[in-house]
């Protein structure tokens, strides 16, 4: 690592630190006390849902992609609590501006199954999607929904709005420019916009080491201006609490919050990705012990908020509901081809219409 | 009626849109206190407070990238880029995000942004302030491209931009912004989009241009009419869409056209033009129509740039040529 000292005679005239947030283990046992809504069982079997129904979706999109049914897709394996315990955390009004591997997040906020579907199968529809009309759409392009985190928030500060923006990335647009230009504009205009990183360890092949010489990534809100905090991003009570001080936080004009999610990608990057290219078995076979679905079932169960049978009817209905979905994207017949001209402009220009006209089939008189 | 510059009449028309609507703000480096580099945004801190015209870090991805954010919630942002050649950093923005967003959600959510920076050469700036990279820009499906070329369109066409419902990248004429003077009366009148300007009639060939070479391309028909060539005039001032029927309209008529701009030659957007003529008005031309244009070379620094910029001289020798063609 390189060297943090310089001239020791130097007086100091600033300190920092970084804090990391964590309350049940691996095993599901408690490490320090709760905070108040771990007693809510109403709550945590909500989330233990989400995850769940999640996880399925995930594995039956993979299916469908296999079988040349969907096109390539990005599973959320093993961070499901990070994306699910943030948007838990957000009011309606709230605005979401996800990657391309938050899911749990856009199931939370009411977007269907086969929206996700539709998207991921090449059908821009998915996008005009029942959750928010307000969210942000998954974004490709790494990290460059950032600047628009910071414009939204913007937005809702001039008009005095007590709502919150929430930007989703992962650790490799921490690289990129579009990030930091978007922390440190928030950080100056004290912003309600709450940052979230799900530090999966990998960006696609490239491992963090390879990203960045910091000890956390929550250290670079410290750059910005504000302050960031590490959280346990397997432990799904860690990350609610995390979003709900940060959002709180944001809303009451405190400005805006980092929160680095440390956890896993235990799947490929995409299912266009094979992971075992470029990290061993073992590695992930270790990362399993700690994945948040297991962890959170064993509170649970540990509770008394969860049993077998409550497990059982659960998968049965996440299978339906899954299935369900599937059936419904696949029912849904392509746009016809000219349509794809009907978003481009809010009125298309007749040079424009020319060519829809032509890819109609329609001749020009 | 009143006399302006053409920076004064953006900085007209950026205040008369601010002051209809609550929704349109100000952002760029050094646009606040300072009123921007050129003094486009002059005043507009004071009148409508810095909230509503803000100083951003200097970070042009961040401005483009905070326009879309911004747009997105329904404010309608005009951002400034301080030089085109500080632009690129946007591209991702432009091509990715403010152009698409619309389609990417099919109608859910918008991007009523405009995007103003000043364009092209002759002003002996540094190096990288020089370039006329528009043809790029106008390569983008979904967004507006509008380039005017006089106080009048600088004011009716900004209006128009930052009210449309869609993206504008909107290149102001560096070289024009105090040379060009013009009678600017500021009633909030917008002038329309997607339509090209006949600033002259003629019979026998047609010149079009953009921007500040129209300076040059108007000076160029004044000669040309010494010499009985009598040349039609065409400010395309909108780039995409373009206008096309009033080009081929005016082809029809004249059968000969010369196409000038200050952008190296291969891959501008007189390229467009030549083809589209060359697909719908073969039949109507008497020559072939011919560019005039910057050299396929880099912008030289000051102390060449003028020799790069089409002349007067090139564009009458180029018309001769077309006149003269058999």
């Amino acid at each position: 690592m390189a060297s943090r000292r310089v001239n020791q005679d130097l007086p100091i005239i600033a300190r920092f630190e970084v804090r990391r947030r964590n309350y049940l283990a691996p095993d599901g046992s408690i490490q320090r006390p709760l905070p108040a809504f771990a007693s809510d069982a109403k709550l945590l079997v909500a989330l233990y849902r989400s995850m769940v129904l999640l996880r399925l979706f995930d594995r039956k999109a993979v299916a469908l992609q296999r079988t040349g049914r969907l096109g390539t897709y990005a599973v959320s394996l093993g961070q499901e609590a990070v994306s699910v315990g943030i948007a838990s955390a957000m009011r309606e009004d709230d605005v979401l501006l996800p990657s391309y591997r938050d899911n749990g997040a856009l199931l939370w906020r009411g977007v269907k199954l086969e929206e996700i579907l539709l998207f991921w199968g090449g059908d821009e529809r998915g996008n005009r999607f029942s959750g928010p009309v307000h969210d942000f759409p998954f974004c490709v392009p790494v990290g460059s929904q950032a600047p628009h985190a910071a414009g939204v928030a913007y937005a809702l500060k001039l008009r005095k709005e007590p709502r919150v923006a929430v930007c989703l990335f992962g650790d490799g647009a921490t690289s990129k420019g579009d990030v930091y230009e978007a922390m440190n504009f928030a950080g100056v205009h004290r912003l309600p916009l709450v940052f979230v990183v799900a530090n999966n360890q990998w960006a696609i092949s490239v491992p963090l080491r390879l990203q960045t010489a910091c000890e956390t990534l929550a250290q670079k809100a410290i750059a910005a201006g504000f302050a960031g905090e590490q959280v346990d991003g397997n432990d799904v009570v860690a990350m609610r609490a995390a979003a709900d001080e940060a959002i709180a936080a944001a809303r009451d004009g405190n400005g805006p919050r980092f929160i680095e999610a440390v956890t896993y990608r235990l799947g490929d990057h995409t299912t266009s990705d094979d992971a075992a290219r470029y990290r061993s078995a073992e590695e992930v076979q270790a990362r399993w012990k700690e994945e948040p679905i297991a962890r959170l079932r064993a509170y649970l169960v540990a509770q008394k908020m969860w049993g077998k049978a409550e497990e059982q009817r659960l998968a049965a209905q996440c299978h339906e509901h899954v299935e369900a979905a599937a059936e419904r994207y696949l029912a849904t017949a392509p746009r016809r081809p000219e349509t794809m001209f009907d978003h481009l402009y809010a009125d298309l220009p007749e040079v424009y219409a020319a060519q829809r006209r032509e890819l109609a089939g329609e001749h020009d008189a | 009626m009143p006399e302006a510059t053409l920076v004064e009449a953006i900085n007209l028309a950026l205040g008369r849109a601010m002051q209809d609507d609550p929704d349109v703000v100000v952002l760029g480096e050094d646009v606040g206190v300072n009123g921007g580099v050129f003094r486009a945004t002059a005043g507009l801190q004071k009148r409508f407070g810095p909230e509503r015209v803000l100083d951003t870090p200097l970070a042009e991805l961040l401005i483009s990238g905070l326009c879309v954010g911004m747009a997105a919630q329904g404010l309608k942002p005009v951002g400034e880029i301080q030089f085109m050649g500080f632009i690129y950093p946007c591209l991702d923005q432009l091509v990715n995000h403010a152009s698409r967003l619309r389609n990417r959600t099919q109608g859910r959510l918008t991007c009523p942004m405009v995007l103003r920076t000043p364009h092209g050469a002759g002003i002996r700036a540094p190096e990288h302030h020089s370039e006329s990279t528009e043809a790029m820009l106008a390569h983008i499906p979904g967004l507006r491209v509008v380039m005017p070329s006089s106080p009048e369109r600088a004011y009716g066409l900004l209006l128009a931009a930052i009210r449309d419902p869609d993206p504008v990248v909107f290149l102001e004429p560096t070289r024009l912004y105090r040379a060009a003077k013009g009678e600017v009366e500021d009633n909030g009148e917008a002038l329309p989009l997607d339509v090209a300007f006949v600033l002259r009639e003629g019979r026998d060939l047609t010149l079009i241009s953009w921007g500040a070479m129209l300076k040059e391309t108007l000076a160029a028909a004044d000669a040309l009419s010494r010499e009985d060539i009598s040349a039609e005039v065409i400010d395309l001032a909108t780039l995409k869409p373009y206008d096309e029927d009033t080009v081929l309209g005016s082809v029809a008529k004249t059968g000969r056209c010369v196409i000038v701009h200050e952008a190296a030659r291969t891959g501008g957007f007189g390229a467009e033009i030549a083809a589209t003529i060359a697909e719908r008005r073969l039949s109507s031309l008497l020559a072939p129509v011919t560019r005039v244009a910057g050299y396929d070379t880099i912008v030289p620094m000051a102390r060449l740039e003028q020799y790069y910029m089409p002349s007067v001289e090139r564009i009458v020798t180029a018309a001769r040529g077309v006149c003269q063609f058999t």
